[in-house]
């Protein structure tokens, strides 16, 4: 390229960016744009100011300051007062006597290993489904991981569970064999069916004779014992893995064109969904011992758990349809088009965008579900509410309040906020149309 | 639709009740087969019925279950407790889901009538009270007038404030509370004047103060309310044990049988009664169903009535209940146990 040979000045490079301004960068920016951009804001900037570092001030000595070590609320008083005149620190000593008790309830300190295996066990089972890049072999332990559970929280032979998990697996067997065979249309009855007797007659004997050839089995922990945060998890998570897939079943049925189909899971959600919560679980505690033969014993924690599981599922099924509706009718044609029958259809091409449309108000339902368990503290179940109050009973903590709530707060606040954050990720991971 | 399934509802509940009034076999069967008591229990009420930091149930409504499996069993802590609310209760106790109810209940004419339960006598007489900042300056409850009262929701408390109050020609406004805690709070803060629940109750929550000495409970009680174990209507042997259980407990103390001594008295006395009692003398334990050191085993674990009053509500502990109405009948109280022969 020929260059001009006059004398000109040419800038042949750029000049270096100038840092900018201070009041244009980082903090100092920040500041004036989001804090004080106004006079308005200024004010209202330092009146909020003022406002957190008001509570602060209240509350953090309070928290922090607190008394670990007492063995009553007066105790408590008596190190308070000795502190000073006009301390007023918290009692945490409540907690340190009895953290143990909210988080397990009765259950046999030296059993307490079992509902944390149970809890790692089930974190690592569920990673699968909750992060799909981590290795396929874990869905073995996803499915296996119910059963485990259930022998490591209750106890007794292996056998029982073992047992229970082999009849699932005969009845997929079973269930496959008669879907290839001129009896397809009849699969899911026959499956059905046999699952049902085989809980009836089999599920015992067989889980004896193995007991009697292998003896394996932890002592067995009744579920009066359970009760605290764990009683919550356990209710919340049962309830929560078991109400999706009921959930999605209820709304498809309820956009289901057969008749009766349809009529049943609009009469079922309609029913739950029309009477509260507490009601349903006074029914689970009252009404059915009324139509049970006296003398069964029908656990009430299981039957707090059907409930819950029942209630969740109706709400489910109104957001999953609500995920449903939104699609367009063309998502339909287009699978039909492909030539592709109803649970195909369903399963490759409806499903994965309705639910991932429904992701914040199935997490939203998840998250009231986990808080509504505490609700059971009203058919007399122990759960961190109650024990707080069977707690307050004893003549040492008598008068404690905010300690105690403020702890069972946190353990509800850390889940639920978790459930959330996951959400946010998931929605974010499955943002595929606006890239 | 609905009301088709709530007529079913309902139609199929009365036949659950109808169905559930006709147990086949004793209680007092099925707990020596259990081998377990299965005892309606509190959620949680201070001196009555808590769980220590080791999830042993203890209290004086709890004594009463143990004393019950002590006298069956032989063991006192063979016991399966059953927390139950308010609500919940008296479903328990009718279904069949619990063996007994010791569980602060108050001895109403319906409920023994109407709900067909049986109660089996009175561990502790109770009586609505008031309680009222001291800086108040009130001495008496007929000085009220005009006041806000803090008051449980759906009890009998209610209704007998209400009734004071309209006796007396005087005005109120109500604060309603759900829980005793919730009281405490309210009353704490200022919410209402007064705060009226039973007077057991009201010592209990006077304790748990930063400063008890700034709160006074008011002389005049203004209701009855006997407290006590019940069972269902029906199972007479079944209610004969339990009624028999807290008699012992009562007797015991008043013959002067207690927990240290009950061993070198059951060699034998030369007081009748106390043989009987304890069984050295006479068969009373073969006619409960029970063996003869029945009585023997509730007083050597329990206690009598004394000492398990003392060890959970006396004036020993924070509550500092003093016997009152609940003395012996020799003291001056009601406790008047039938003779054991």
């Amino acid at each position: 390229m020929n260059r001009p040979s006059s004398k000109l000045f040419v800038r042949t490079e750029l000049i270096p960016a100038k840092t900018p301004p201070l009041s244009e960068i980082g903090v100092a920016k920040w500041v004036r744009e989001n804090l004080f951009s106004n006079t308005l804001n200024s004010i209202l900037t330092i009146l909020s100011f003022f406002l957190i570092y008001w509570l602060l001030a209240q509350i953090l000595p309070w928290m922090t300051q607190g008394v670990w070590e007492a063995g009553s609320l007066n105790e408590c008083r008596k190190i308070r007062e000795s502190l000073g005149e006009s301390t007023n620190v918290a009692c945490w000593a409540v907690i340190n006597e009895r953290w143990n008790q909210l988080l397990f309830g009765f259950y046999p300190p030296e059993s307490y290993w079992r509902p944390i295996l149970a809890l790692i066990l089930f974190s690592f089972a569920i990673s699968p489904v909750l992060f799909i890049s981590v290795r396929k072999e874990l869905y073995l332990l996803t499915f296996t991981s119910p059963f485990l559970c259930y022998w490591l929280l209750w106890g007794n032979t292996v056998w029982g569970p073992v047992s229970a998990a082999f009849s699932f697996l005969l009845g997929i067997l079973l269930f496959q064999q008669i879907s290839r065979s001129k009896l397809s249309i009849l699969s899911v009855p026959i499956t059905f069916v046999f699952v049902v007797l085989y809980w009836w007659f089999l599920l015992t004997p067989v889980a004896e004779q193995l007991d009697s050839f292998i003896p394996i089995s932890l002592t067995y922990i009744p579920s009066k014992e359970f009760g605290g945060f764990m009683l919550a998890l356990i209710i919340g998570i049962t309830g929560i893995i078991l109400s999706l897939p009921i959930g999605i079943l209820l709304a498809l049925g309820r956009q289901s064109k057969l008749l009766i189909i349809n009529k049943i899971c609009v009469f079922f959600i309609e029913i739950i969904r029309g009477v509260p919560l507490i009601v349903w679980l006074f029914t689970a505690s009252l009404l059915l011992n009324y139509f049970l033969p006296p003398g069964t014993n029908f656990d009430l924690m299981l039957r707090v758990v059907i409930m819950v599981t029942l209630f969740a599922s109706a709400y489910m099924a109104e957001v999953i349809r609500g995920g449903l509706a939104a699609l367009p009718v063309g998502q339909h044609e287009g699978s039909s088009s492909l030539g592709l029958n109803y649970w195909q259809s369903m399963r490759l091409i409806i499903l994965p965008q309705a639910l991932k449309i429904s992701i914040p108000g199935i997490v939203n339902t998840f998250i009231g579900l986990f808080k509504d368990t505490t609700l059971v503290v009203f058919i007399g179940l122990l759960d961190p509410i109650g024990l707080s109050n069977a707690i307050r009973a004893t003549t040492d903590w008598n008068g404690i309040y905010w300690e105690l709530f403020i702890f069972i707060g946190l353990l509800f606040f850390v889940c639920c906020f978790s459930m959330s954050r996951y959400s946010q990720f998931l929605e974010r991971r499955l943002q595929t149309e606006h890239r | 639709m609905k009301k088709l399934f709530l007529s079913c509802l309902s139609v199929a509940l009365l036949g659950g009740i109808a169905m559930a009034g006709g147990h086949e076999k004793g209680t007092l069967a099925a707990v020596k087969e259990r081998g377990k008591l299965v005892c309606g229990s509190n959620t949680g009420l201070v001196g009555f019925a808590a769980p220590d930091a080791s999830g042993n149930w203890q209290g004086f409504d709890v004594d009463m279950c143990r004393a019950v499996a002590a006298a069956v069993l032989g063991d006192p802590s063979a016991v399966e407790y059953v927390p139950l609310t308010t609500g919940t209760r008296f479903t328990a106790l009718a279904s069949g889901e619990v063996d007994m109810l010791s569980r602060n209940t108050t001895w109403t004419f319906s409920r023994d009538v109407d709900l067909k339960f049986e109660f089996t006598g009175v561990n502790y007489y109770d009586g609505q009270g008031f309680m009222v900042p001291k800086s108040l300056g009130v001495t008496s409850a007929t000085e009220l007038d005009g006041a806000t009262v803090c008051i449980q929701t759906g009890t009998t408390t209610e209704l007998n404030l209400a009734d004071f109050f309209r006796v007396n020609g005087m005005n109120y406004e109500p604060v309603p509370v759900e829980t005793n805690s919730e009281a405490q709070q309210q009353y704490l803060a200022n919410a209402c004047d007064v705060y009226t629940t039973d007077a057991s109750g009201l010592a209990a929550t006077r304790a748990s103060f930063e400063n008890p000495g700034d709160h006074v409970v008011l002389p005049e009680i203004i209701s009855k309310e006997p407290l006590g174990p019940l069972v269902r209507h029906g199972d007479h042997e079944w209610g004969d044990v339990v009624r028999w259980s807290l008699n012992a407990m009562v007797a015991a103390e008043e013959y002067g049988v207690t927990s240290q001594n009950v061993a070198e008295m059951a060699k034998g006395t030369n007081n009748p009664e106390i043989n009987r009692l304890l069984g050295s003398e006479g068969n009373l334990g073969e006619m409960l169903g029970l063996s003869p050191d029945w009585a023997r085993n509730i007083i050597s674990t329990v206690g009598n009535y004394g000492e398990s009053f003392e060890r959970n509500i006396g004036s020993s502990t924070p509550i500092g209940l003093a016997r009152g109405l609940n003395a012996q009948w020799t003291d001056g109280g009601l406790l008047y146990s039938p003779p054991f022969r």
